[in-house]
């Protein structure tokens, strides 16, 4: 039990109150634990349940019915709440509306701040969150002056310096370009080899799942799939019906083996495909 | 367009004026707008003027700047100089039609003048040489002690540097809605005031509706990072009284004190 | 009706220590038959360049002429507005009206257009971008889902008729359900409505499987401008710039270049499909 980050127990969660005719039931009968230091994906289309999913890891959304726990802490319990915000950071998708203040280091400290730590610590750990993220050399600057895929750096930084055991992030790459897209990526996998965090990353885009150590596919509020990234890719006509793509070379390798041809059906980089061949 | 306006109007430096606690500036800047009301007769000006020319120099912010400042406050200046050169009685120099130009008028109308144009320069010294960040925290520790009575001194800091940091980004937004209602044949330059006014409507609700969606997922992210309002809060930067600052207050204490009682001598 | 730009040039903040040049030397001619992707890194100029073309940026110097007006033109700025819609990136946090018909009629009715012409407008862009006119009409914009809502903004455009439609990223943001469905209502104006597009994307394959042209961007100036084929057969000197290729273009080259005898100039998933068969079946047979 330990060794879980995050437990769901039978979860439910349901937007509006019961009897409501516009009553939305967002998750459903969700079981699910992530290992310490686990990289998980979760994919899925808009509307899916993948959002709520990830806001009722920190205690942002307690669930309806069942039972969130967050290193063994139920975020029911109101005097855990902010043990396990500091636990869980959560990094959203607007990079503009998450940063608070008017420069990258002051945002950083912003968390450390809340929890009552001495500036001289904080110092170190805003300085050490800017090198993560390698925006060291944007500490004075404004936030809005900074590119997408960097504002998006500025605010892992400022879960960063919470030193949380894990990272969630919603949808982080879905307003960048494809170069704040890959800064973000990379960002993350430095994360969870170097630093050791546990991540769990949500997201539409499939190519961003390769990283992961296993990925969930949620559709209308249950998780439909669950495997490791090439489990997943080898089952190319089930993910594309439940409205997600496939990286091009994994779709051309599943054509080529549908017409008979011996190709493996786990092919995710181009690299990849051209060797099988 | 719209962007290239500048709000707060910092001049970032490493001047000793710039390295004054803010706290200080702040205290400098209250007892300056108050002897200006002390001053009665036009010689304590020549040291107002020695004290701002003086800050100037030492902050290194260029003449230009501190007068950009009076640029938007100038048609009130005029207003101002106009009313008190025709309203007050006295000696009669000449007459425009009905109006009277007395000499005492003329006198008054310099003298209010003055003081608005060292209103405006002294406090622009102040937001030109802090930055606003460091201008909220100062502001929030002098008000601390109001805390005792319920006035809720670090939630208006924050709302302040929030605004701060969203004015830009607010900026951005309204400059792209404009055009994209532009896109569409809207039109917010022409008309009279009636039209003009219901032609903003295409602007105003967009930016309102992105606003509060704005504040909405700004609230969540700032839970999400532990928010919970000031108590046992610290800071990354905490406000240190050097002992210049003590220095530069018992000065300036003193040459305001001076300047204030020309006004019984 | 083409549009042309002859020299244009732009900078921001003219005189002032921010002075920044975004359109450097632009000559561009657009024709009808044009399906063009547009493409450059963030800050390249692509946005700039595409607020020319319908006068909400006019030039430093040079000019633009939008079917033989001058955008410099003040006094017909609305015709050329008309004539080339503009869709702006996330264009659903344009909308402001109670209702989708309302929000819809805004372009139609600033042209000063009569109460049947606009109804019919509307009606027309409504259908034109997917949605159905009676079910939605009534609804508040603010209802829908991300997608739809994008959809309508689109029709608030296309109500205008424009001859151009230039798009600025119009799947940003959307799941790949919401972008194919985009996608292919942009496809069917081209093709059934011959309407000219301009596409600003950053997604390669996307570019790929819709554009006839492709005119490449890089710190304010055209730097290719081509066939889609010709321009992704340059691989080095997109790559020089940082910008992509389709995965699938990238795969072929890399096969051809183990020396297998394919054809690398294939851009869609289909046609390397086709192209791997074929060479895969002549090997079996040989």
């Amino acid at each position: 039990m330990v060794d879980d980050m995050i437990r769901f127990e039978n979860v439910t969660y349901k937007y509006g109150a019961d009897g409501d005719d516009n009553q939305l039931v967002a998750v459903q009968d969700i079981n699910l634990s992530v290992k310490k230091g686990e990289y998980l994906v979760i994919l899925g289309h808009n509307g899916s349940g993948k959002s709520t999913l990830s806001k009722l890891m920190n205690g942002l959304l307690l669930p309806t019915e069942g039972n969130v726990y967050v290193n063994g802490m139920n975020t029911k319990e109101e005097e855990n709440i902010w043990k396990i915000r500091k636990i869980a950071g959560m990094v959203f998708q607007n990079p503009d509306n998450q940063l608070v203040a008017t420069i990258v280091e002051e945002d950083v400290a912003f968390g450390p701040e809340n929890l009552g730590i001495p500036p001289e610590e904080i110092r170190r750990r805003v300085d050490k969150a800017l090198d993560i993220v390698e925006m060291a050399e944007y500490k004075k600057h404004a936030p809005h002056l900074l590119s997408g895929g960097q504002k998006q750096r500025v605010a892992i930084a400022g879960i960063l310096a919470m030193e949380p055991e894990c990272v969630i992030l919603d949808e982080p790459t879905a307003m960048l370009d494809p170069v704040g897209r890959a800064e973000v990526i990379s960002t993350l996998k430095k994360l969870n080899r170097q630093e050791k965090k546990s991540i769990i990353l949500i997201t539409h885009y499939m190519d961003e799942a390769v990283e992961g150590d296993r990925v969930l596919i949620m559709e209308k509020g249950r998780i439909v799939m669950e495997g490791t990234p090439k489990d997943i890719f080898c089952q190319v006509d089930k993910v594309k019906e439940l409205g997600l793509d496939v990286p091009q070379v994994t779709e051309l390798a599943y054509e080529l083996k549908k017409e008979g041809f011996d190709v493996p059906c786990d092919i995710l980089t181009v690299e990849e495909l051209v060797d099988a061949l | 367009m719209l962007r290239d306006i500048t709000i707060g109007q910092y001049f970032p430096g490493d001047t000793i004026v710039h390295r004054l606690d803010p706290r200080t500036k702040i205290l400098i800047a209250i007892m300056f707008i108050v002897s200006l009301f002390f001053i009665k007769s036009f010689y304590p000006y020549l040291f107002i003027l020695a004290f701002v020319v003086l800050t100037v120099r030492l902050s290194k912010v260029p003449f230009r700047y501190v007068l950009k400042g009076l640029k938007p406050l100038i048609l009130i200046i005029l207003i101002t100089f106009t009313i008190n050169i025709f309203m007050t009685k006295g000696e009669v120099l000449f007459s425009i039609g009905p109006l009277d130009v007395t000499k005492e008028g003329i006198r008054q109308a310099v003298f209010m003048a003055l003081r608005l144009i060292f209103l405006i320069t002294g406090t622009s010294l102040l937001t030109l040489t802090t930055s606003p960040i460091s201008l909220t925290d100062g502001i929030e520790k002098l008000m601390s002690p109001l805390r005792r009575f319920n006035v809720p001194v670090h939630e208006l800091a924050m709302m302040m540097t929030i605004a701060l940091r969203f004015i830009p980004t607010l900026l951005e937004e309204t400059d792209k809605i404009m055009k994209a209602q532009t896109a569409r044949g809207a039109d917010f330059e022409s008309g009279n005031i009636v039209k003009r006014a219901k032609n903003l409507v295409p602007l105003l609700v967009p930016l309102f509706i992105n606003a509060f969606r704005r504040a909405d997922e700004l609230a969540i992210a700032m839970e999400a990072r532990c928010y919970r309002g000031g108590h046992n809060r610290t800071r990354l930067n905490e406000l240190k009284f050097t002992r210049n600052d003590v220095l530069v207050l018992i000065i300036t204490t003193v040459f305001f004190g001076v300047i204030v009682s020309t006004r019984y001598i | 009706m083409i549009i042309r730009l002859e020299n244009v040039n732009y900078i921001y903040n003219p005189n002032t220590p921010f002075e920044k040049k975004a359109l450097d030397n632009i000559n561009l001619t657009i024709d009808e038959t044009d399906f063009i992707g547009l493409i450059g890194h963030t800050g390249s100029g692509k946005s700039t360049l595409v607020q020319h073309l319908n006068g909400l940026i006019r030039p430093t110097s040079g000019r633009v002429l939008v079917d033989g007006i001058d955008t410099k033109d003040t006094g017909n700025l609305l015709k050329v507005r008309q004539k080339v819609g503009l869709v702006f990136q996330y264009p659903e946090h344009q909308l402001f009206e109670e209702t989708i018909y309302k929000d819809v009629a805004f372009g139609p009715s600033n042209l000063g257009l009569s109460q049947d012409e606009v109804h019919e407008r509307v009606k027309t862009a409504i259908e034109l971008v997917g949605l159905d006119f009676e079910k939605v009409k009534d609804r508040s914009p603010f209802e829908l889902s991300g997608g739809q809502k994008r959809r309508v903004a689109i029709a608030g455009v296309l109500a205008m008729k424009p001859r151009v439609l230039v798009l600025d990223e119009p799947t940003a943001g959307l799941d790949p359900k919401g972008r194919d469905q985009i996608l292919g209502r942009i496809k069917k104006l081209y093709e059934e409505k011959n309407i000219t597009i301009i596409l600003v994307s950053h997604s390669m394959e996307d570019i790929a499987k819709l554009v006839n042209r492709i005119v490449v961007m890089h710190r304010g100036k055209i730097v290719m401008d081509g066939k889609t084929k010709e321009v992704f057969k340059q691989v080095e000197k997109l790559e020089e710039i940082g910008l992509g290729i389709p995965q699938i273009t990238n795969f072929m080259r890399k096969f051809k270049e183990k020396g297998h005898p394919v054809d690398d100039t294939v851009i869609t998933v289909e046609e390397a499909k086709m192209e791997l068969i074929r060479f895969l079946r002549s090997k079996e047979n040989a």
